[in-house]
């Protein structure tokens, strides 16, 4: 068994008194693609966002990369975080920046790499993500498809060894989003990422998930492989695959 | 509706129209014994409808499905828009006058922790900043000062020489009369020297720079972009607010020395048109009245000004809540609050260096 690259033992998120993670358990394991699934509201992005340390978890023990991250200094954990890129739900492009200049940031402020080089390795994220001909553009001027893969390019600008996205597919055309699983499935074999995915896009996840982890009422309701996942008896689980959506 | 044999009977459609007047119906029937809610002949119903029936039926205490009739049209919009299944939402109890006051005085000290902790932070990372430019965007300090320094000095300008005309106007009426016109160089130099340039231009920074550092700052916050900047292990105030920081810091001497030159200017021209002074006396009657400490006291608490403004407008942008509204109520109050501070600070210096308090 391979050991976990993230794993979150007992988390519990609380939002005021509103308890929205109660004792969470999950392991994400290294070089596959994990998706997390759970109808609206039941704490998905809040699970991200406690791992990430954007929100601070009431309790409970969260490892990346084998290190205890939840008493970590800010210093620490930004090197933690270096390793990591983020899709956000709605991108979160640096909205007075151009795209390429975006995607420079996290290369610009972490390597010491010549100007030339990151030119080129900008142009190369961003023609994977079928944005080329967008560098000079902002974010005002793309839609909301190409939002999201310019935010990807930022994403894994570093290339990191976790990617994680939130609802990558979410607005997305059918086309978009499978040439979307595409680039996922080749970072994953090509850079050997660990992929940590929350959609609801049953194609999507048919596609490329590994492994699934499903999250209801903010308690976790199961957690294994996708084949586990089409065979398994609950019912919240099964209905799901059956129908695709909530 | 109709009453008879102790139920209720209606007829015809119960929607949004028509149950305001069934409404009033009811109080008239309210008090006499119903047991059922005949609903047979009813050809039209919708949530309002449904709504009302379910309101009926609380008021009944009795079980509800006992006692209601109804054809299958009604039925199915009653099992779709009923909310007698609903589970009652939790209606949040006013607490009592001691209880606020408690949770106010919580937050207050919540929010001035919160304060004191984003000051050592702009300070130190600001501080830090001047040797290392890590974590913030080649050229930021430079397009920040030509936003606050350069793309203001226009308005400072103009209201400056607006300010030392009226000033020295309505001054020079009164001193006119006693003979004493040469005296509206002193009243213009040292107001303007230590009250007005300094405070003038602040409130204009406040209006401008700190309406937009608080905006952007709560705008990148709704929008995810802080938690997209820390996810990329760079800290937001490095990126955002100390560029901010170290522009204001040099625009603010400059700004409040043109708004000073151009208020006297304002009043020498005064002076000349209006007093019959000669400009080289009023000049030299400047030079004479100024002193180094009053200079060094306008522009000094100019600095303090400043860094108020930009931290007054980033603690409102990092503690947005909600979206577009919250954005708009944050640049509000990062205003208010960045005009209440300056004159506050304003107050405090004219204590310790005019009272020696």
């Amino acid at each position: 068994m391979k050991k976990p690259i993230i794993s979150v033992k007992d988390l519990v998120a609380k939002y005021g008194d509103e308890t929205i993670l109660d004792g969470v358990s999950v392991d994400i394991y290294p070089q596959e693609v994990t998706v997390i699934l759970g109808g609206s509201g039941c704490g998905k992005t809040t699970l991200i966002k406690n791992i990430l340390k954007l929100y601070h978890p009431h309790s409970g023990s969260v490892k990346i990369f084998d290190e205890e991250v939840t008493l970590m200094d800010e210093q620490e954990f930004d090197d933690i975080l270096s390793r990591i890129g983020m899709l956000f739900q709605n991108g979160a492009l640096l909205n007075s920046l151009s795209i390429f200049d975006n995607v420079a940031i996290p290369l610009e402020q972490h390597t010491k790499l010549p100007k030339e080089i990151i030119e080129k390795m900008i142009k190369v994220k961003l023609d994977l993500v079928n944005l080329g001909h967008a560098v000079n553009m902002v974010p005002s001027e793309l839609s909301g498809g190409m939002k999201k893969r310019a935010a990807l390019a930022r994403a894994i600008a570093l290339d990191p060894d976790i990617l994680i996205c939130d609802e990558p597919s979410a607005g997305l055309d059918p086309i978009t989003s499978a040439n979307l699983d595409e680039l996922i499935l080749k970072l994953k074999n090509l850079l050997n990422m660990s992929i940590v995915i929350v959609t609801h896009e049953l194609a999507s996840i048919h596609r490329i998930a590994d492994r699934i982890i499903f999250l209801d009422n903010g308690k976790l309701l199961f957690s294994g492989t996708l084949e586990d996942a089409k065979q398994t008896d609950i019912v919240e689980v099964k209905s799901f695959f059956e129908v695709g959506t909530f | 509706m109709e009453y008879r044999e102790q139920s209720l009977f209606f007829e015809g459609e119960l929607t949004k129209h028509t149950v305001p007047a069934l409404n009033n119906e009811f109080f008239q029937y309210k008090d006499r014994a119903i047991v059922s809610l005949d609903l047979h002949m009813i050809t039209k119903i919708d949530s309002a409808g449904i709504a009302f029936v379910d309101e009926m039926l609380s008021q009944l205490d009795e079980e509800p499905n006992n006692f209601l009739f109804m054809n299958d049209v009604v039925k199915t919009a009653y099992n779709t828009f009923s909310s007698i299944e609903i589970k009652p939402t939790k209606i949040k109890v006013r607490e009592d006058y001691f209880t606020r006051l408690g949770t106010a005085f919580i937050i207050f000290l919540q929010s001035v922790k919160d304060g004191i902790s984003l000051i050592a932070d702009i300070s130190y990372w600001s501080f830090v900043g001047i040797f290392s430019k890590k974590g913030q965007r080649k050229g930021s300090v430079i397009q920040q000062a030509l936003f606050i320094g350069v793309d203001a000095l226009g308005i400072i300008a103009l209201l400056s020489m607006i300010l030392g005309l009226i000033l020295a106007l309505q001054s020079a009426a009164q001193l006119r009369q006693f003979g004493a016109n040469i005296f509206v160089a002193d009243l213009m130099a040292v107001s303007m020297v230590t009250e007005m340039g300094p405070i003038l231009t602040a409130i204009i920074l406040a209006g401008r720079s700190g309406s937009s550092i608080a905006s952007e700052i709560a705008t990148m916050k709704v929008t995810e972009e802080i938690d997209a900047l820390k996810m990329m292990a760079i800290n937001p105030i490095r990126y955002i607010v100390v560029p901010k920081f170290h522009a204001i810091t040099i625009c603010i001497p400059l700004l409040v020395t043109a708004s000073t030159l151009i208020g006297i200017f304002g009043g020498l021209i005064i002076a000349v048109t209006y007093l019959e002074l000669s400009a080289t006396v009023f000049i030299n009657r400047v030079f004479e009245v100024l002193t180094f400490r009053d200079a060094i006291i306008g522009l000094g608490k100019s600095y303090f000004f400043a860094w108020v403004i930009v931290i007054i407008g980033s603690y409102y942008g990092f503690n947005v809540k909600g979206g577009a509204e919250g954005v708009g109520k944050v640049t509000t109050q990062a205003v208010v609050a960045s005009i209440f501070w300056v004159i506050i600070l304003d107050a405090i210096n004219s204590l310790i260096f005019y009272f020696n308090i």
